[in-house]
């Protein structure tokens, strides 16, 4: 069920240069889904989209949503600013979650990169599955690894080579021979892209998390598409809405 | 009280319509506010056969207002007719279609096709479009080609035909008088105003088109005036947008000449401004003692 409703701000901090981890209290928590995500309003009317900002930690108990992102610009530094009990505007819950039940009884790689990691950390909590979770980040300064250690065994990777495998959680694949029978990830282009490959080559399905410039987060207002190999049901052209039919695609049915 | 306008011989029941384009046919905003309450659903545009549309980017967010070059993808108008009209019919409300094409020949063939589909109870022309190479724009920056094919759509149309303009013109009022003398039963504007912006951190087009349209709110003192200039040009009437983002706003088009108004940028900030504009159109009657919803239009003081 998709509601634009008003949330209460309950905590937030800074957890790495200019990511932020916010939680928030909403009824929407009821219906989240690892893999959605929700449009936050800014309130500085010069800035009138909403920004969409992935689902990191779900309590549902709690009525609580916790979001983890970073300072992009105007919108994402205005909510940056947000102290406990502050009310902020939100439209949720979007998009289709991962389809976690496949992985059931399955080995899989659970990837996530930057900005992409958030996402991946209730998918991690909530799938039954052996999880291997390989996570990248630019330097030393990674976040929300102890949440992760809760529930898999983490890799990570940095850019500088100052924390676990040098380079990109490609590297960490090769350089610790690991294997899955399945893979879910979130992360930049260049990353999802080198998934897409890799799971054509190993011949294993890889569930991918994409994000586009939105406007309306809902399927209207045709903005936020990705290429598709086959005729899309909605379009009839070769362009899915990332908002809608995704954000989560299988890797095989996207040209990226 | 009577928010009833007429526009053309159809009466709608409330001046507030959509804009083409920021409602897709209605299903997905269906979610979010009762169709039954708005006086029109205006669908994205429709051509002869499905258009992909352009590369993303495809929208950026700019000061008080936004870019788009959508491209008018759409999935042509065989699954239009499938789909999109008889999920619109469920409703009580007027389904007034947007047409695209890129030579006249594709807008007649579209025209012809919903001449056969009397739920549909009005044409919109979509000859201002910024965003397609092709057709859409070309027929509506010079007042011989905007007159020529509007002449031409009028002989195959059953449903009374709105032509909308583009602002991106040096006289809107020569726009207006042209479409009118070629026939056309009445007038929507303003499209969006062409626009650019560029990523400094990047040095690339935030919109992959480098083009694309402006709209929202930012956009509003530019289509007030353009829409009580063409009103003053032209008898036929005309429907008012840019930047509507309360019924405050669209009683400033009501004012300023236009019959009947559509929001369209601000469904994307607020997917209830619909059906909050005609409530809030309501309330203002109510405050000021106006009895018919028409004695506003064109009513500013000179």
């Amino acid at each position: 069920m998709k509601q634009k409703q008003n949330a209460t701000v309950i905590s937030q901090r800074e957890i790495a240069p200019a990511i932020y981890d916010m939680w928030i209290e909403t009824t929407l928590a009821k219906h989240a889904k690892p893999g959605q995500f929700l449009c936050i309003y800014p309130k500085d009317r010069s800035t009138l989209l909403p920004r969409p900002i992935s689902i990191c930690e779900v309590n549902e108990q709690e009525n609580a949503l916790r979001i983890v992102y970073r300072i992009a610009g105007a919108g994402t530094r205005e909510f940056s600013g947000y102290r406990a009990g502050e009310s902020i505007a939100v439209l949720g819950t979007l998009g289709n979650g991962f389809p976690m039940e496949e992985a059931k009884g399955k080995k899989v790689f659970l990837m996530g990169g930057g900005i992409g990691v958030p996402p991946i950390l209730e998918l991690a909590k909530q799938m039954d599955a052996d999880k291997q979770i390989i996570m990248g980040y630019r330097d030393s300064r990674t976040f929300l690894r102890e949440d992760f250690e809760k529930y898999g065994r983490v890799y990570i990777a940095t850019e500088d080579g100052s924390v676990g495998t040098k380079g990109n959680v490609m590297n960490v694949i090769g350089e610790n021979g690991l294997e899955a029978d399945m893979i879910y990830a979130c992360g930049p282009m260049p990353m999802l892209r080198a998934i897409k490959t890799y799971a054509a080559e190993h011949h294993i399905k890889a569930y991918i998390s994409l994000e586009e410039h939105m406007a309306c987060g809902v399927g209207a207002c045709l903005g936020c598409v990705v290429k598709t190999k086959e005729i899309d049901h909605h379009s009839h052209v070769h362009n899915a809405r990332i908002c809608t039919d995704g954000p989560v695609f299988d890797a095989d049915t996207v040209e990226i | 009280m009577n928010t009833q306008v007429t526009l053309a011989g159809v009466t709608f029941k409330n001046p507030v319509m959509t804009a083409s384009g920021t409602f897709g046919s209605g299903m997905e905003y269906s979610e979010f506010v009762d169709l039954n309450k708005l006086g029109a659903v205006v669908t994205k545009g429709v051509a002869n056969v499905p258009w992909p549309g352009n590369p993303t980017p495809r929208v950026a967010e700019v000061y008080g207002g936004m870019l788009n070059a959508i491209g008018l993808q759409n999935p042509g108008i065989d699954v239009f007719l499938e789909r999109d009209i008889p999920f619109l019919k469920q409703y009580d409300t007027k389904i007034i279609v947007n047409v695209c094409g890129k030579t006249v020949e594709d807008y007649v063939e579209v025209v012809e096709r919903l001449g056969e589909e009397p739920a549909v109870s009005m044409l919109e022309i979509n000859v201002s479009c910024p965003n397609v190479k092709e057709g859409a724009i070309a027929f509506g920056q010079k007042a011989d080609a905007l007159y020529n094919i509007t002449q031409e759509i009028k002989k195959h149309a059953k449903q009374p035909v709105i032509m909308k303009l583009s602002p991106n013109v040096t006289d809107i009022t020569e726009m207006a008088k042209a479409a009118e003398a070629a026939g056309a039963d009445a007038l929507s504007l303003i499209n969006t105003i062409t626009g650019m912006k560029i990523d400094i951190n990047r040095r690339k087009f935030a919109i992959a088109n480098k083009t694309g349209g402006m709209s929202g709110p930012a956009i509003k003192p530019i289509a007030v005036r353009m829409v009580y200039q063409a009103a003053h040009a032209v008898k036929i009437p005309i429907i008012g947008m840019g930047g509507i983002a309360t019924a405050d706003d669209a009683i400033e088009f009501l004012l300023a000449g236009a019959s009947a108004v559509s929001v369209g940028a601000m469904n994307f900030v607020n997917p209830y401004t619909t059906v909050e504009v005609a409530e809030g159109i309501e309330a203002y009657m109510r405050k000021y003692h106006v009895e018919n919803v028409t004695d506003l239009i064109g009513a500013v003081e000179e």
